[in-house]
């Protein structure tokens, strides 16, 4: 909310003279109370004699094109002061604005008395943008004929010593959209005495001003209308209503539309006029019908919804109640009568219609948030008063005020609470100080050895409904600086879980390995699934939706890691890097087939066992993924020689990486994955669960996405490995180990994995390791074979291991593997 | 060869006679000094010092002579091997240290060529940045908690004593799980996390919730849909509002230096009351020291610890909540979110392991 300052001090009384609080001072203070202050805006600074002129006579210097006049203006001295001029919107006995010689005007622009077109001009006339009120270069500034005299200071008179505060207001407190408000939000914060603008007496009245019947309370809490007559449509504004709009933000359009906005900055409460003789009988405030539709004054054609509360005549809806009008009762420059309407409205209902019709208006977001139930009657008296002073109107004398508005109900609170919750011992008194400042009606109850104290919140602060709130209150006025910096016992902690210790040492690892993290986007087209060459089943493809994602074919959570890693491979490869290894660490979104729909719960209580279990049962299963994506090199090419491209062994290595990290035994074995190579893909087991695949991309898929060639990528679900809480220590033998070298033929198609299995089972205790360190394949071991050459090396714990013990071991591996495998001793 | 205890014939045992004996030992310290390296030092040292040298065969005619001959003749031939020997010894020592001189020479390289073959990789700053937090609090007996990024509107905004069509809620700019009335939205604060763990854990409960968060705004220089938060909790008895400034002040000074210490202001959050926005005093602040926007806290609200069925007239507690984003941000003077999110290399390496 944008506020001048000159407005709010009209209802403080706000130290004066010297003490007087400066505008950053009232930003702060604003600050300390818990308003956010978005931005101080400070007009002028202007200095030196600028004052208000009458034009008295203007005499054409050039022509029509470029027209320069020179005008003898009345500044209020013995002799007319004259001056040259450009502009031409202007006539002989306007008020304009003259900056006489010796006028600094904003932006340093300093003025003096120069010749021109053969005369001298003795300073000059001023347009709004020169005086810093705005950007209109157009033409000069023409106040309002009767505003002022000549020789008047202008600086005054166009507050042009003013300031301008651009508050946020939280959405717990309405009553500060309007000055009603901040002011007293500003007595609060500097202790000082307040006027509530609010406090107006409203005379009785004589029936209803207008028959009105609330057909739904739940949605229209109060309906307050009365009714003026005899307007002039084309009544000016006046000048300072004007000028305080403008200094709001808001656009002066006409008296009776000013008065209203008027009204509503001053008290916080939104009105609404209707041309009083374009209604059409009773009035009825009631839910939207079913397909029911309204031109708004956007001039928009709304279809309402059921939800929507509005305003009828006999011919139907007229208003999209508390959010905007309606065009057929607009009030236009031949208005005369005016019904003045001032309602209370559900919070919820507006903030539901607002949002449905995409209308956040000023008046919406004054009764989403809640407006002061007691207003309605002052607010349509202050808009009539105005009518009937600035435009000539009659105040008919009925008044329409139906309807049963909620009003705050007490709080009881312990009186030390506000000492406890802050950790801080206030002064006597302070407390029921602080609440009567904000307004609530305080008294003091004993008993229980406790004193109490009821507070009745004021019918502006709805959000005072829990002694927490009251506290806040407290606090708040009294200042968070008050409160000390005290560090609470500390509880004995157990560190880190031991999933939680596990992720960091896979993340580290993956560094140490030459991976380098990046956060994949969770965000996911359908597309992609048909670029991976997911088949119709593919359980990737079952995902959760978004109902508003941003970008409209990415509505995806992903389900794997691979979309958001590539997309990230991709956009390094695009940067220029050729050598790209990533990795990343993140949950996937896999929805439970069969989950239940959520439970609606309350907030009164704990939800019992089987509501949560049933919460937790409808939300998909969300496990931490890690994978990686690597391109280009893994060695680089240098003096060394050349480089090693990254292959699909760096990626199934990447998985074993993670598993030594882990703790866990992963097994692989050949898979068939898209969007993996099917000659190139491990599938990575953990027991007999399968957790994740490794290995080079489909061809395919590297061409579709445009990856580069042989790009390789890993993948596994970190949840499903098993937690390894304990690591049993090996026995580490002092004594020399035997090594011993084996090469056996086999059928090509043997994976190595399950030969060496049998070397191992078959060697026995004795045997401490097994590499493979050669493949060979060709004419000497024939078609369909190949040569796999092991190193093995034996050692015992207690004792030297004797070749012939070795050899022995050697020899019962080799024959497992020629029964297992038909492996042949190569020579 | 000379037969045993003859009679002493100088000619017969001429091999012994001190200028035989000086002449061999010159000639052997000559054949050394002359060797060039050791390969010609070893091809010299069995022609003065081995089985056939001069030296060595004198020995077999000490019987030839007298015995009254023999001690003197003895001693002679002695001192003239231990003067070969010697002579060898020294040239030996010379030579091996111009041998491994040249050897060494020879073996130098140029130690500034580059070594790394496999390239590094490194950890993103934002995930090291939230551990380091959370190390913080472990480190004052907090645990670490964690819940999913998909949850359910329940736990995200009702328990957290958001009104159904109450303003706040719209603020938070919601991804909305479909279908229509699906009641799960994508986590927009890890706030949920706080009522999970008042559900899952005994009291008292100090937690520290680090996680991933989304809001529907577009990536831009200030903005990304997704961002990381960590949330901090405690629920006990006795706790003041006095504690959630010490504890600020204590992680103010752990991630921003001794010198750190954090400021409040009034402000609103649903699930606190009261509530505060958080500044953080910053001195290596660009544009020099000073207060800069943190996070927000506030002490948990009764209608949050209600709906988790705590008893509120014993316990209470505080909550307070970051971004993780912002604070790298500000801290390394980061001008644009976007080098955070979209994964360049060159980004994540300009860190080391730690932040």
């Amino acid at each position: 909310m944008r506020v001048p300052v000159s407005w709010l001090s009209e209802h403080v009384a706000l130290p004066e003279g010297s003490d007087a609080p400066g505008p950053d001072e009232l930003a702060e203070a604003f600050v300390r109370i818990g308003l956010e202050v978005e931005d101080v805006h400070s007009l002028g600074p202007v200095t030196g004699p600028l004052v208000v002129g009458r034009v008295l006579e203007i005499e054409q210097l050039t022509d029509a094109k470029k027209p320069i006049r020179y005008c003898r203006v009345d500044v209020g001295e013995m002799e007319p002061a004259g001056i040259v001029c450009g502009a031409t919107n202007f006539a002989v006995d306007d008020l304009v604005v003259v900056a006489r010689p010796g006028t600094v005007l904003p932006g340093d622009f300093a003025i003096s008395a120069r010749k021109a077109y053969g005369r001298t001009s003795d300073g000059m006339i001023c347009s709004p943008a020169e005086l810093g009120l705005g950007d209109d270069h157009t033409g000069i500034l023409v106040l309002p004929a009767t505003v002022a005299t000549p020789g008047e200071s202008a600086v005054e008179l166009l507050g042009l010593d003013d300031s301008i505060l651009e508050l946020a207001v939280t959405p717990d407190r309405g009553y500060c959209f309007s000055v009603r408000g901040l002011a007293r939000e500003l007595a609060c914060a500097f202790d000082v005495p307040y006027g509530d603008p609010a406090v107006l007496e409203v005379p009785g009245s004589d029936g209803p001003a207008w028959s009105v019947h609330i057909a739904d309370h739940t949605g229209c809490g109060r309906f307050v209308a009365r009714k003026v007559t005899g307007l002039d449509p084309v009544a000016a504004t006046p000048w300072w209503i004007r000028r305080r709009l403008q200094l709001a933000g808001v656009r002066p359009i006409s008296l009776a539309v000013d008065v209203t906005n008027f009204v509503m900055l001053e008290l916080g409460q939104p009105l609404h006029a209707f041309d009083a003789q374009q209604l059409d009988g009773d009035l009825v405030v009631r839910r939207a019908e079913e397909g029911e539709k309204l031109t708004t004054l956007d001039s928009v054609d709304r279809e309402l919804d059921p939800d929507d509360m509005v305003i009828c005549d006999a011919t139907g809806a007229l208003s999209l109640a508390a959010v905007m009008g309606g065009a057929s009762t607009e009030i236009g420059e031949t208005t005369t009568e005016l019904l003045l309407e001032a309602a209370i409205w559900d919070p919820a209902t507006v903030a539901r219609s607002a949002r449905r019709h995409k209308l956040p208006s000023e008046a919406a977001k004054r009764f989403e948030r809640g407006v002061d139930p007691a207003l309605p009657p002052v607010a349509t008296e202050l808009a009539a008063q105005l009518l009937v002073r600035y435009g000539g109107a009659t105040i008919a004398p009925g008044r329409t005020d139906v309807g049963r508005p909620e009003l705050p109900t007490p709080v009881v609170m312990p009186l030390g609470l506000p000492d406890q919750v802050a950790g801080v011992r206030y002064e006597r008194g302070a407390v029921v100080h602080r609440l009567t400042q904000i307004g609530c009606r305080i008294e003091i109850t004993g008993g229980d050895g406790v004193t109490s104290l009821v507070a009745t919140p004021p019918t502006w602060r709805p959000d005072l409904a829990q002694p927490a709130d009251l506290v806040e209150e407290v606090l708040r006025l009294e200042g968070y600086d008050r409160i000390p910096s005290q560090l609470p016992p500390a509880p004995p902690g157990r560190g880190l879980t031991v999933v939680q210790r596990r992720r960091r040492s896979v993340a580290r690892t993956l560094a140490d390995d030459g991976y380098t993290e990046v956060l994949p986007s969770p965000f996911v087209s359908a597309a992609t699934w048909d670029c991976f060459g997911l088949d119709a089943e593919d359980p990737r493809r079952n995902t959760a939706g978004l109902l508003n994602p941003l970008e409209t074919d990415r509505d995806q959570l992903a389900s794997t890691l691979l979309p958001g890693l590539l997309e990230a491979l991709a956009r390094n490869v695009a940067r220029g890097q050729r050598d790209v290894a990533l990795y990343g660490l993140a949950q996937v979104v896999l929805p439970r087939s069969g989950a239940p729909p959520l439970p609606v719960l309350g907030v009164d209580g704990r939800p019992d066992a089987e509501q949560l279990a049933t919460l937790q049962r409808g939300l998909p299963h969300q496990p931490l993924h890690a994978g990686v994506v690597v391109a280009g090199q893994w060695e680089r090419r240098g003096w060394w020689g050349p480089g090693r491209a990254a292959s699909w062994a760096d990626a199934v290595e990447a998985a074993r990486s993670i598993a030594r990290a882990a703790g866990v035994e992963l097994s692989v074995v050949a898979g068939e994955n898209p969007p993996w190579h099917p000659g190139r893909c491990a599938e990575l087991r953990a027991g007999d669960r399968s957790v994740g695949h490794a290995g080079e991309l489909h061809p395919g898929v590297v061409e579709a996405l445009g990856l580069p060639a042989r790009t390789c990528a890993m993948e596994l679900d970190l949840d499903a490995l098993p937690v390894a809480e304990h690591r049993p220590a090996p026995v580490v033998s002092p004594y020399p180990p035997v090594l011993q070298d084996v090469a056996l033929v086999v059928d090509a198609t043997l994976p190595v994995a399950d030969l060496t299995a049998t070397l191992r089972a078959g060697a026995g205790e004795l045997l401490e390791d097994v590499r493979l360190f050669d493949v060979y394949t060709g004419k000497q071991v024939g078609e369909g074979k190949r040569s796999l050459a092991f190193a093995l090396r034996f050692r015992a714990p207690d004792r030297t291991l004797t070749v012939v013990e070795a050899s022995a071991a050697r020899d019962a591996a080799v024959s497992a593997a020629q029964q297992a495998h038909g492996a042949a001793l190569r020579s | 060869m000379s037969g045993a205890n003859d009679e002493y014939d100088p000619k017969q045992v001429a091999a012994l006679a001190p200028q035989a004996l000086a002449r061999a030992v010159e000639e052997a310290q000559t054949a050394f000094a002359q060797a060039a390296d050791l390969e010609a030092l070893a091809v010299a040292k069995p022609v003065h010092l081995g089985e056939r040298s001069p030296l060595m065969t004198a020995r077999r005619e000490i019987g030839a002579l007298p015995p009254q001959a023999r001690a003197d003749a003895g001693k002679r031939l002695n001192d003239a091997r231990a003067a070969a020997q010697a002579a060898y010894e020294e040239r030996r020592a010379a030579l091996t240290v111009e041998r491994d001189a040249r050897v060494l020479g020879e073996d130098a390289v140029d130690v500034t060529v580059p070594t790394d073959r496999v390239p590094a990789g490194a950890r993103h700053p934002i995930t090291t940045l939230a551990e380091r937090i959370a190390d913080v609090f472990v480190g004052m007996g907090y645990e670490v908690a964690e819940g999913p990024e998909l949850e359910a509107e329940w736990f995200n905004f009702d328990a957290l004593n958001f009104g159904k069509d109450h303003p706040a809620r719209t603020m938070q700019d919601s991804f909305y799980v479909a279908p229509e009335g699906s009641r799960q939205v994508l986590r927009t604060h890890t706030s949920p996390v706080q009522v999970r763990t008042l559900l899952e854990r005994e009291l008292p409960v100090y937690v520290v919730c680090p996680g991933r968060t989304f809001r529907t705004d577009e990536l831009d220089a200030t903005h990304t849909p997704v961002f990381h938060q960590v949330e901090g909790l405690a629920v006990d008895e006795g706790i003041t509002m006095a504690h959630l400034k010490g504890t600020l002040d204590a992680f103010a000074r752990a991630v921003f230096g001794q010198t750190s210490g954090t400021r409040l202001r009034p402000s609103f959050f649903p699930f606190t009351e009261p509530s505060a926005e958080v500044d953080v005093w910053f001195p290596e602040r660009r544009g020099g020291p000073g207060w800069v926007e943190w996070g927000g806290c506030g002490m948990v609200n009764p209608n949050v610890l209600r709906a988790c069925g705590v008893d509120t007239d014993r316990y209470s507690g505080f909550a307070f909540g970051m971004g993780v984003e912002r604070t790298l941000m500000f801290r390394h003077g980061i001008d644009d979110m976007r080098d955070m999110v979209e994964g360049d290399i060159r980004f994540a390496h300009a860190f080391g392991p730690e932040v």
